[in-house]
């Protein structure tokens, strides 16, 4: 049996991804380059929050079983601090221009969408089903994504150049998702979580499918960063959760 | 008293009467579906004396979730089904294949063009040709003129269930219930 802290730990990961990322995506609205892109921009984002909530509304399950109280989805997602956030790095990066975005999405649905379809056979039936409803959410983000590594990258020399640019500045935060340390061993296991090592070769598969239909190339740089998924975080993570927190720690308890 | 009423029924005709009571609840964001059209309400139990009413959501995220618990929670009180729990219920997820033809056909009245039936797929993996291939779906007739001549104009529409299309030959611009 997989202990009810680790399964706690391994829930904040998936969790955590997702609400980070969902507050990226809300940083556009108001501020897309077409109304089209910021409602799409926006409703991504919102499946991602809906995603994020199922997982928190589980992980407060499962710690009640080993702490005296269980936290609520709201005290997950806004009274921890970043040391305490277990999303990949990845998601935390900066919006920049839209290529910047794009890339990081595109990098993220692959990954996500792979993760979400492993889970699916989860032992744990909880996260078998939420994996189940959130994967086919994901399918159709990872393919607007791919639609826009394309467009840009095969559109004009200066978006062809943005495109590339963005590719190649996160990179380095792509290896990072498929290291599996004692969590995710341990889950894997116990076929409850999902070999995330296995997930590298698919993932790249895709990944050079889509850049060279692009144009774009794959970079070469080997050097990976690491560490969001045991606290250690870039600097940008704090910025987020200071505007994502602000509010509910201000006014603890604040209703619309 | 509606309550009364209510009391006196057998088992099937008091079934029957919840199922009546939702199929007059809209989606607030869709009016021309009911709940019961969409295919969320997964079903109708009682446990003793407890109306149990399971609804499973559509999109994750989608906003409307909430205020649709609280439309069918007011329904079912004012028709007299004051001690009802409602649930949700995540799997099997939701799909558009449960929205019945006679609906689909009232959205594409409605100017919303249908999913249509679409074979649920189960072993859904990320397909790296078809990704990379630009020109994919079939094309989607016109709710207003019937032409196939259409474009997709955004993947996303006012909702997280729809996509924007624009019809090339009567120029109308339509949403496209996604099939999910």
């Amino acid at each position: 049996m997989v202990s009810d802290r680790i399964l706690f730990d391994y829930l904040l990961r998936l969790a955590d991804s997702d609400l980070v990322l969902a507050q990226r995506l809300g940083e556009w609205v108001g501020h897309g380059p077409a109304l089209e892109e910021d409602i799409a921009l926006t409703n991504i984002g919102l499946d991602l929050l809906g995603q994020a909530r199922l997982w928190f509304a589980y992980a407060g399950e499962v710690e009640s079983r080993f702490e005296e109280t269980g936290r609520s989805e709201d005290a997950l997602a806004f009274s921890r601090d970043s040391g305490e956030f277990r999303n990949v790095l990845l998601v935390e990066q900066p919006n920049g221009s839209y290529a910047d975005t794009m890339a990081r999405q595109f990098f993220f649905d692959v990954w996500h969408g792979l993760l979400l379809a492993g889970l699916v056979g989860s032992h744990d039936a909880r996260a078998a089903e939420i994996a189940a409803k959130a994967r086919k959410e994901v399918a159709y983000h990872v393919e607007r994504s791919a639609d826009w590594l394309i467009r840009l990258g095969d559109g004009t020399d200066e978006s062809h150049a943005r495109m590339q640019a963005a590719i190649d500045d996160l990179w380095m935060y792509t290896g990072e998702m498929f290291e599996t340390d004692d969590t995710d061993r341990a889950l894997a296991d116990e076929q409850v979580g999902c070999d995330l090592f296995a997930l590298a070769q698919p993932w790249r598969e895709v990944v050079d499918a889509v850049l060279t239909e692009a144009t774009l190339s794959v970079p070469k740089a080997a050097f990976m960063q690491r560490g969001g998924r045991r606290g250690a975080h870039t600097e940008h993570l704090g910025h987020v959760l200071a505007t994502m927190q602000w509010l509910p720690r201000s006014h603890p308890g604040a209703q619309w | 008293m509606v309550t009364t009423v209510v009391s006196t029924m057998s088992g099937t005709q008091r079934d029957a009467a919840v199922w009546q009571t939702l199929a007059r609840v809209p989606d607030p964001e869709i009016p021309v579906l009911s709940i019961v059209d969409l295919g969320i309400v997964r079903s109708v139990e009682w446990q003793a004396d407890e109306l149990v009413v399971t609804v499973t959501p559509t999109y994750s995220g989608c906003p409307a979730t909430e205020l649709i618990m609280s439309d069918i929670g007011r329904a079912l009180a004012s028709a007299g089904f004051a001690k009802h729990r409602l649930e949700i219920r995540l799997s099997p997820a939701w799909t558009t294949d449960w929205i019945a033809a006679e609906a689909q056909a009232r959205l594409a009245d409605y100017g919303i063009a249908p999913p249509g039936v679409k074979a649920v797929s189960t072993t859904h993996v990320i397909d790296a040709r078809a990704l990379s291939r630009r020109d994919r779906g079939a094309s989607v007739p016109c709710p207003r003129c019937g032409s196939m001549h259409t474009r997709e104009v955004s993947r996303f529409g006012s909702t997280p269930c729809k996509a924007q299309y624009a019809c090339n030959d009567c120029l109308e611009p339509f949403d496209y219930f996604k099939p999910h």
